[in-house]
């Protein structure tokens, strides 16, 4: 029983990770239809920056709200600089573009930083936080940090005047600039803030991968499945998708051990999760494609 | 009375393809204008000439200044509203979001909230609906909310694409009598299309008939009501 309910723990805690990431990904989907590959590599790119600060001396937070910060700024300056100009690119050009800066961030940071694998600090005290044999001081840390950041981003989104126009902008771009809307920059602040929560996931996430160039890969893949599960133009969707691909994934190597434990046949176990993560992709775009909480779009054409 | 609006010699591109050749008209400061027309026209093309979402030439003035190629967004700061064709609601917000949108570049959050009242007097059904999806709402409602949302920019010029479209008659009534209200009581001027030529007529001061992107015909409601071609054309008997 203890076991389970740590594996459910720990499940909740990449959840949040996945969720941050997941949402990071549906900002940018809903107001672009193009899903940013390189939203991982982003958010380790600023995993490093956070790092870089701390070993110039800076506490954890405020290294930690240092790199949020410069990370907004990188996510505007892309979609200005980058994408701007492809805005009536076809969707196969901005593909490219979005794996060209995938593999442009991973180099940069094998090169400023080395490829060799660094430990990450955790800012949570180890003792007396956390519950005893069943989540630990970083998990725990990790699930109360991305839940403050989501409840922060939706306030954000549906209290403000700002966060108004983001998603009037997002939902029907004409009109927005009919009522004002300087819908260009609603695209780009999209972009900072994705980018801000993919850093936020990025330096929870560093203390359990650890922290080198490729430490995204698998979790962007996991936030791709969250998202999907969510169903890709739902915000909300994302966030519940990532804590749901999260323990789902814990519990079917869980299963799997268990199986093995009482039959001595292996069929699934720790080595395979990301298997579940693809197959959940799958499983989804063929299966419902709108996602547990998506709508069907219907397109006239 | 000095023009509001003051359009020569407009023209208008969708890519390749001209559709507008020489639209010329002017709105005086308080009027209401309509612009007729078969489909096709240009009617639609011009008013989103103006508000620069098709490429153009030619001479746009609004109060004396030229705004034709500024940003469509800077162009509705200067108090244009545009109500366009389909009613361009924003279906996943609620009215109540719908309406404050409109708003969002005010800091007064006082002068916003008295403004909200004030569209209320206007659109008393609006306010019952205030907390519900706008897609939910019928298509007079949502023809409400489009105008009163554009109301909400504190407009010094409306200009509205075939407010009628797709409404019962009584609706139509309905709103025609409350957009004659918006012009007297707000001092709003209005230029209107329509397909609806009857009505038009009878809530426009002047009007202008388009013809293949050129204006064909121009004067005072009255007179145009009366011309044997626009009888036949556009009145139907």
């Amino acid at each position: 029983m203890e076991q389970f309910l740590q594996q459910v723990a720990s499940g909740l805690a990449n959840g949040a990770i996945y969720a941050c990431v997941a949402l990071a990904l549906v900002m940018i989907y809903v107001s672009t239809d193009h899903i940013n590959f390189a939203q991982g590599e982003m958010a380790m790119f600023s995993t490093y920056i956070s790092w870089q600060l701390m070993t110039w001396g800076m506490s954890f937070w405020l290294a930690f709200i240092s790199a949020v910060v410069l990370s907004f700024i990188m996510g505007v300056l892309i979609e200005r600089l980058i994408l701007r100009p492809l805005h009536n690119a076809p969707v196969l050009s901005i593909i490219v573009v979005f794996i060209g800066l995938l593999a442009i961030f991973n180099s940069m940071a094998g090169a400023i930083w080395s490829y060799l694998i660094k430990e990450f600090p955790s800012p949570f005290p180890k003792s007396s936080f956390g519950i005893a044999g069943v989540i630990g001081p970083h998990q725990l840390g990790v699930v109360v940090v991305t839940l403050i950041v989501l409840g922060l981003l939706f306030v954000f989104f549906r209290y403000t005047p700002l966060g108004l126009a983001m998603r009037a902008a997002a939902q029907n771009p004409q009109m927005a600039r009919l009522v004002g809307v300087r819908v260009d920059w609603m695209l780009a602040l999209g972009w900072g803030l994705a980018a801000s929560v993919g850093a936020v996931a990025g330096i929870m996430v560093a203390h359990i991968v650890y922290l080198d160039p490729n430490m995204m890969g698998g979790i962007l893949l996991y936030a791709f499945a969250s998202a999907l599960v969510g169903g890709i133009s739902n915000p909300a969707g994302a966030v519940a998708g990532g804590f749901i691909v999260g323990i789902l994934e814990n519990m079917v190597a869980y299963a799997g051990n268990q199986i093995e434990k009482a039959t001595g046949i292996y069929i699934i176990g720790n080595g395979e999760k990301l298997t579940v993560a693809l197959i959940i992709v799958i499983f989804v775009l063929t299966v419902k494609p709108a996602g547990l909480f998506g709508r069907v779009v219907v397109k006239r054409v | 009375m000095a023009a509001l609006l003051e359009v020569k010699g407009l023209k208008a591109f969708y890519g390749q393809t001209q559709s507008l050749y020489d639209v010329g008209f002017e709105l005086p400061a308080g009027g209401i204008t309509t612009l007729l027309g078969a489909n096709g026209a240009g009617k639609t093309t011009t008013l989103r000439a103006i508000c620069n979402m098709v490429r153009t030439d030619g001479t746009i003035r609004f109060d004396g200044k030229d705004i034709r190629g500024k940003a469509t967004e800077e162009i509705v700061r200067l108090r244009i509203a545009h109500v366009p064709e389909g009613r361009g609601t924003f279906t996943t917000l609620t009215v109540d979001e719908n309406l404050r949108i409109a708003a969002y570049t005010r800091r007064d959050r006082q002068a916003v909230k008295n403004e909200l009242d004030r569209v209320f007097t206007y659109f008393p059904r609006l306010k019952e609906r205030i907390e519900q999806q706008a897609g939910t709402l019928s298509g007079g409602e949502q023809q409400m909310l489009a105008i009163a949302r554009a109301l909400m920019l504190g407009p010094r010029l409306m200009l509205l694409d075939e407010p009628s479209f797709g409404l019962a008659p009584l609706i139509v009534q309905e709103i025609f009598r409350i957009l004659k209200r918006i012009n007297e009581e707000e001092k709003v001027s209005i230029l209107l299309v329509e397909q609806n030529a009857a009505l038009a007529l009878d809530l426009a001061t002047h009007a202008y008939v388009l013809e293949t992107g050129k204006v064909v015909m121009s004067g005072p409601s009255d007179v145009v009501k009366n011309d044997e071609n626009v009888r036949k054309s556009y009145l139907g008997y």
